[in-house]
């Protein structure tokens, strides 16, 4: 069921980007029609694939890292009152800046390869998965506290029986969130210095007004984005559903 | 378990300078239930988290002590109206718990018996939702009694319980609880007048002691004494509130 609706929303889809096409008469380099798109997405295929291939591992170590980065950055925001002090106006701050300004100075320090993207991605899912987890390691319920306390539990137990446990759903949410982000903060990466991605793939395409390349590169993007969010929230549901 | 003690509590408390209870002074008998007897907000629950250790948000001016000079605070158990049952982990864990935060080994043999007096043995594996709230509640009560403490603590544990599950609740933890210093809350008069060894009304005014009926407890639902008391105490409540 959900299935067919997935279908009859992509078709619908399809449908609205030919009819268009079909109406405006507009030259292909402008916009293209999803039949040549679909051609040129299948004559390029390989070409795609390397590319996704580059954008894909960028974005699972950028996940990986932000995640691993965020989740310690919580424990110890939750931990210490000193850390809170000192680290939590800094990280808000990391947020007021726009990422893209970011990007050329970590093109420049980490060069054009691989770890400027990942450091990207990095940036843009920090945020999120510490501020989740943050909130739910902050949001135990009380009652376990009490319960805890008069059981003489010491805070280390406290932490890893009780309030991680029961902060896992939030971060389970910020997880989810930073599926959607971490593609973002890759190809950013991309378009500001890479010989290599989807980001570097639709910029060249563009570039030579190839808009149909330009098209499946980007249409490439947005499934692996949906996917990689569709596998996040599997592998959460169960961390989440349990803790409820 | 060392013998339970008498608990006394002596002194009065305020919310940021409001009095929330005059002074007062109450003796829960050792081994034996004392109910403590009141509406919402005289404070009640107050004095049993002060016994407990925990926050209130009220300064306490005045003394808690044990007939036997010992501490009081770690040697209690607690239960509240919420089952506080962790989620995540299955009814077996969850009454291991207090060991497993300490870092001690739990007494499985025992948790075991315990679990069969609570009649849980189809529901060890089993997480908290899929339990109905009365079995939560047995649980719960597993797990205070896998504490072992002489000082046993109860905020209104049956209150949201169906009629007949709060009585079978009564019953079982009055017999499961007995020979320990028990202070149960409760704003119920028949659930008071049930299981009281003692009875102490708590009102705005400060704490009467009542005569509880001569059964002992848990005393029938149908005993005419209990219901007597029952009203007598609903009278008081009603009478002091006015």
């Amino acid at each position: 069921m959900k299935l067919l609706s997935v279908l009859a929303a992509t078709v619908f889809a399809l449908a609205i980007w030919q009819g268009i096409v079909s109406l405006t008469g507009l030259p292909k380099f402008i916009l293209p029609g999803p039949a040549l798109v679909a051609e040129t997405w299948w004559q390029n295929r390989w070409l795609i694939a390397e590319h996704t291939w580059v954008t894909a591992v960028e974005v699972i170590i950028g996940l990986a890292c932000g995640t691993i980065l965020g989740v310690v950055t919580a424990l110890q925001l939750a931990n210490s009152r000193a850390a809170r002090v000192l680290v939590q106006p800094m990280l808000v701050f990391t947020q007021a800046l726009p990422v893209f300004a970011l990007a050329p100075l970590l093109t420049l320090w980490l060069g054009y390869g691989l770890w400027s993207k990942v450091a990207m991605a990095v940036l843009i899912i920090y945020f999120p998965i510490t501020s989740s987890f943050f909130d739910g390691l902050m949001r135990t319920p009380p009652g376990y506290l009490d319960l805890a306390r008069t059981m003489q539990a010491s805070p280390r137990a406290v932490l890893w029986h009780i309030r991680i446990p029961a902060a896992l759903p939030s971060l389970a949410s910020g997880m989810r969130l930073a599926a959607v982000y971490a593609p973002i903060g890759a190809v950013i990466g991309e378009w500001v210095g890479s010989s290599q991605g989807l980001g570097y793939l639709m910029l060249l395409a563009n570039g030579r007004a190839k808009t149909d390349l330009m098209f499946a590169a980007m249409l490439t993007l947005g499934v692996f984005s949906i996917l990689l969010h569709m596998i996040v929230r599997r592998a959460t549901a169960r961390i989440a559903g349990e803790a409820r | 378990m060392t013998p339970a003690p008498d608990l006394t509590i002596n002194g009065s408390a305020t919310i940021n300078g409001v009095p929330l209870f005059a002074p007062l002074s109450l003796t829960l008998a050792a081994g034996q239930w004392t109910c403590l007897l009141g509406g919402s907000g005289v404070g009640k629950t107050t004095i049993l988290r002060l016994i407990a250790g925990l926050e209130t948000g009220a300064v306490f001016d005045g003394e808690i002590t044990a007939s036997d000079g010992k501490s009081v605070q770690d040697r209690v158990a607690y239960m509240a109206q919420d089952d506080l049952l962790l989620p995540w982990a299955t009814a077996a864990q969850n009454v291991c718990l207090g060991a497993r935060l300490r870092g001690q080994k739990p007494d499985l043999a025992r948790r075991d018996r315990l679990i069969k007096r609570m009649r849980l043995e189809d529901h060890m594996g089993k997480k908290p939702a899929e339990l109905s709230g009365g079995q939560r509640q047995r649980v719960a009560l597993a797990r205070t009694l896998m504490e072992d403490r002489p000082i046993v603590l109860l905020d209104e544990p049956f209150s949201a319980l169906d009629a007949r599950t709060r009585a079978d609740m009564q019953d079982l933890a009055a017999e499961a609880l007995q020979d320990r210093t028990v202070l149960l809350v409760t704003h119920d008069p028949a659930e008071a007048a049930r299981l009281g060894q003692s009875i102490v009304v708590m009102t705005q005014l400060g704490v009467t002691s009542c005569q509880p009926p001569h059964a002992p407890a848990p005393r029938k639902v149908d005993d005419l004494e209990t219901l007597e008391t029952q009203g007598a105490l609903l009278r008081l409540l009603r009478e002091e509130a006015a």
